[in-house]
C-alpha cells in the first residue's frame, strides 16, 4: 500500500471523538453550554473542570448516554446521534459511579456483560478469568460486591468496559477516592491501554493526574471550554516561569534580593524556607546578568531552578477560583451521593 | 496490556442495527442475570414463599366455617383465589425492581453497550415468571397439604397453573409501565397497590359473589380477576373449561397489547 493509499484508509479515523457546539439544559440550569472537543485517535485527552462544571454531562453525552439539545458528535466519524448502535459498538463507559451489579460477583458481571457483548459461554468465562487476571481481583472474583473496596470496585469498573477492546474509552474520574498507590496502578492501566492502541478520554478534578496522564487538556467551567491545548501550552499561557534561588549564607539574604531586583526588575519574595527566594521571570537571558552580578557581589549560590507554573496555578488563572477548594469540596459531595445510593 | 490489543476501527464489523436474533438472546442473557440475582438474594423471594402458606393457612381458617360450613368445602373455593391473589401481587415487584434497576449505575453499563434497547426490560419480565411459579407451586402444595384434592387431576391443574403464570406475566406488564415512568420505586409499590387492592378483594377470590349486595356484584362480575378465579376453579376443581378461560386469555392478550407498546415507548424515551 502506497503511503497516499494509506492516509486516505485511516483520514477518517484520525479523529476518535470530533464534538461540536454541544449544549444540554437540565430546565433552567445549562449544564453544558457549547462545548467543542477534538479528540485525536491515540492520545489521552483529560477533561478538566471543577464540581458541576458538566464534565459527566458532556461525557454522558458523547457516550449515546443522554441526547445532546444542540450540537453534534462524531465518534471515528459515525455521528451519535444517527449511528448509536454503531457508536457503541466503539466506546467503553466507565461512568463516575460504579456501573457494575451490585449484588452479583465479579465474575457474575464480567460474564453477563460478555454474553450481552455476543461472546459465547466458555469465551464470556475465559474473558472474565483473563480480565479478573489482569486486574488482580482473581482471588476476590466469586465474592458478591458488597464486600468490595473502592478500588476494586473502580479496577473491575474499568475490566468491564475493556470486554469489546473498544477503540474508545471513556472515563469519568477514574481515580477519585483511590488511595495513591492505587491511583498510580490506574494511571498504569490507562498508559497501557493508550499503548495498545486505545483513545482514553478522562475526567478529572486532579491537575497533577491531567498533568501525568494527557497529551491534551480541556479546562471547562460553567459549561464552556475556557482552555484547551497540550499542558505546556496551557502552563505558558498563564504566562512567567519563576526563578528559585537557594542562597548558602542566609546573612546574604537581603542584599541578594537587592540585586535580583536591580537587575531583573521584579519583585521577589522569601519563600517560608530558609534561604530561598522566589522571582518572576520573564527574560530568560537575564539570569546571565544577574549570576555575574551576584558572583561579583560575592553571594555564593547552594542551589537554582527555573520552574512553569503549575497546572494548579493554570488552573486559579482560568477558573477563577482554587482548584484544591473545589477539590475537597467534590470528595465531600460525592460521598454523600454514595450515602444517598446505598 | 498483555492479553488485548485493541481491534481497531477499520477492522471491525460494524452493525447498524441489532438483529432479532440478537435481541431474542440478549433478553435471555438479562433474565440470566435476573435469575442469578434471585439466587444470590434469596431473602426477596420472602413474599413469594410466606405469602402463599400465610394467606392459604389464615383465610381458610378465618372464612372457611362461615362461607362453606367447613374448612374441607371452603379449600375448592379459597385455594384458586389466594392463587391468584398471591401470583398476580407477586408481580407488583416487577414494577419495583424495575424501577430500582434503573436507578442503578449498572443501567447505564446496560444503556452504552451494544445491545438491543428491550433486552434489560423483556429480561426482567421473562425472570420474574420464576417468582410466579414458585408462589403457584407453593399455594397448591399449601392447599395439598390442607386437604384439598383437585378434582381436575394434575394435568389441569398444571394447566390452571400456566393460565395463572400466563396472566401474570401480561399483568406485570401494567406495574413495568409504572415502574418505567414512576420517579422512585416506593412509589410504584404504593400506586400498584392501589390498583391491585380493590381487584383483588372486590371479586369472587374469597366470597361467591352471590352472597355481596347488589351494585357490588355488579362490579364482582366484570372485574377480570374473577374470570381469571372462576377459570382456575373450573379447571382444577371440575377439570372443565369455560368462557372464563376465554376472557383471562383475551384480558390478557388485551393488557399485552395495550402496556407492552406504551412501557416499550416510555422506557426508551427514559434510557
Ligand atoms: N440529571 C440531571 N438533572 C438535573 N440537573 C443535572 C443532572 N445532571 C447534572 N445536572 C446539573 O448539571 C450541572 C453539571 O453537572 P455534571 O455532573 O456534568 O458536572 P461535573 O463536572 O461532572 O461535576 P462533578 O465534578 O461534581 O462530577 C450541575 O449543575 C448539575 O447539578
Ligand atoms: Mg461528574
Amino acid at each position: 500500500m502506497s503511503i497516499q493509499n494509506r492516509k486516505e484508509a485511516t483520514a477518517n479515523s484520525e479523529w476518535a471523538i470530533e464534538a461540536r457546539g454541544l449544549v444540554k439544559n437540565f430546565g433552567d440550569n445549562r449544564a453544558v453550554d457549547g462545548v467543542n472537543l477534538n479528540v485525536r485517535a491515540g492520545t489521552i485527552y483529560g477533561v478538566l473542570g471543577p464540581n458541576g462544571a458538566g464534565k459527566t454531562t458532556t461525557i454522558r453525552m458523547l457516550a449515546t448516554l443522554l441526547k445532546a439539545d444542540e450540537g453534534s458528535t462524531r465518534i471515528f466519524g459515525y455521528d451519535v446521534a444517527k449511528d448509536p448502535h454503531i457508536v457503541r459498538q466503539l466506546i467503553g463507559v466507565t461512568g463516575q459511579y460504579a456501573s457494575v451489579d451490585e449484588s452479583l460477583s465479579a465474575t457474575e458481571n464480567l460474564i453477563i456483560f460478555s454474553r450481552l457483548l455476543g461472546l459465547s459461554r466458555a469465551e464470556s468465562r475465559n474473558k472474565a478469568a483473563e480480565l479478573l487476571e489482569e486486574f488482580g481481583l482473581t482471588e476476590a472474583a466469586k465474592r458478591p460486591l458488597k464486600n468490595f473496596s473502592g478500588g476494586m470496585r473502580r479496577r473491575l469498573d474499568l475490566a468491564a468496559s475493556l470486554i469489546a477492546q473498544p477503540p474508545l474509552i471513556f472515563l469519568d474520574e477514574p481515580t477519585t477516592g483511590l488511595d495513591p498507590r492505587t491511583r498510580n496502578q490506574m494511571w498504569d492501566t490507562i498508559r497501557r491501554l493508550v499503548k495498545t492502541g486505545s483513545t482514553v478520554l478522562l475526567t478529572t478534578q486532579y491537575l497533577q493526574e491531567a498533568d501525568e496522564l494527557a497529551d491534551r487538556i480541556a479546562v471547562i467551567d460553567h459549561g464552556r471550554v475556557v482552555a484547551e491545548g497540550t499542558v505546556n501550552e496551557l502552563k505558558a499561557s498563564v504566562g512567567t516561569s519563576s526563578l528559585h534561588l537557594s542562597i548558602q549564607n542566609p546573612q546574604d539574604i537581603q542584599d541578594a534580593r537587592q540585586t535580583i531586583e536591580q537587575v531583573l526588575k521584579v519583585q521577589t519574595s522569601i519563600s517560608s524556607e530558609i534561604g530561598k527566594i522566589t522571582a518572576p521571570m520573564a527574560d530568560a537571558d537575564k539570569v546571565t546578568d544577574l549570576l555575574i552580578a551576584l558572583r561579583q557581589k560575592g553571594i555564593r549560590l547552594d542551589e537554582m531552578s527555573v520552574q512553569k507554573p503549575t497546572l494548579d496555578e493554570v488552573f486559579l488563572t482560568i477558573t477563577g477560583r482554587g482548584a484544591e477548594d473545589d477539590a475537597s469540596k467534590s470528595s465531600n459531595e460525592s460521598d454523600k451521593v454514595e450515602e444517598e445510593r446505598v | 496490556m498483555s492479553s488485548s490489543t485493541i481491534n481497531q476501527v477499520a477492522g471491525r464489523q460494524l452493525r447498524k442495527k441489532t438483529s432479532f436474533k440478537q435481541s431474542v438472546s440478549n433478553s435471555l442473557t438479562m433474565a440470566y442475570r435476573g435469575v442469578l440475582k434471585i439466587r444470590r438474594t434469596p431473602e426477596q423471594l420472602f413474599d413469594v414463599t410466606l405469602q402463599p402458606i400465610i394467606f392459604t393457612l389464615m383465610f381458610t381458617y378465618i372464612f372457611g366455617g362461615a362461607i362453606s360450613g367447613n374448612v374441607q368445602n371452603y379449600l375448592p373455593v379459597i385455594i384458586p383465589g389466594i392463587l391468584v391473589q398471591t401470583v398476580i401481587t407477586t408481580s407488583i415487584v416487577t414494577g419495583v425492581q424495575l424501577r430500582e434497576d434503573m436507578d442503578k449505575g449498572v443501567f447505564d453499563r446496560f444503556k452504552s453497550l451494544p445491545i438491543a434497547r428491550i433486552a434489560p426490560l423483556a429480561g426482567a419480565l421473562l425472570a420474574d415468571t420464576i417468582r410466579y411459579t414458585i408462589a403457584t407451586v407453593l399455594t397448591f402444595t399449601m392447599g395439598y397439604i390442607m386437604g384439598y384434592r383437585p378434582e381436575g387431576g394434575l394435568s389441569h391443574v398444571v394447566l390452571a397453573a400456566l393460565l395463572v403464570i400466563v396472566c401474570a406475566w401480561a399483568i406485570s406488564w401494567i406495574f413495568a409501565f409504572f415502574g418505567v415512568i414512576a420517579r422512585t420505586a416506593s412509589s410504584v409499590q404504593g400506586i400498584s397497590m392501589i390498583v391491585l387492592f380493590p381487584l383483588t378483594f372486590l371479586s369472587n377470590a374469597f366470597v361467591p359473589a352471590d352472597t355481596l349486595p347488589n351494585w357490588l356484584q355488579w362490579f364482582v362480575k366484570i372485574n377480570p380477576i374473577s374470570h381469571l378465579v372462576t377459570a382456575v376453579r373450573d379447571l382444577a376443581n371440575s377439570g372443565t373449561v369455560g368462557w372464563d378461560l376465554f376472557a383471562s386469555l383475551i384480558g390478557a392478550a388485551v393488557i399485552v397489547a395495550i402496556f407492552a407498546p406504551i412501557t416499550v415507548r416510555a422506557y426508551m424515551r427514559r434510557t
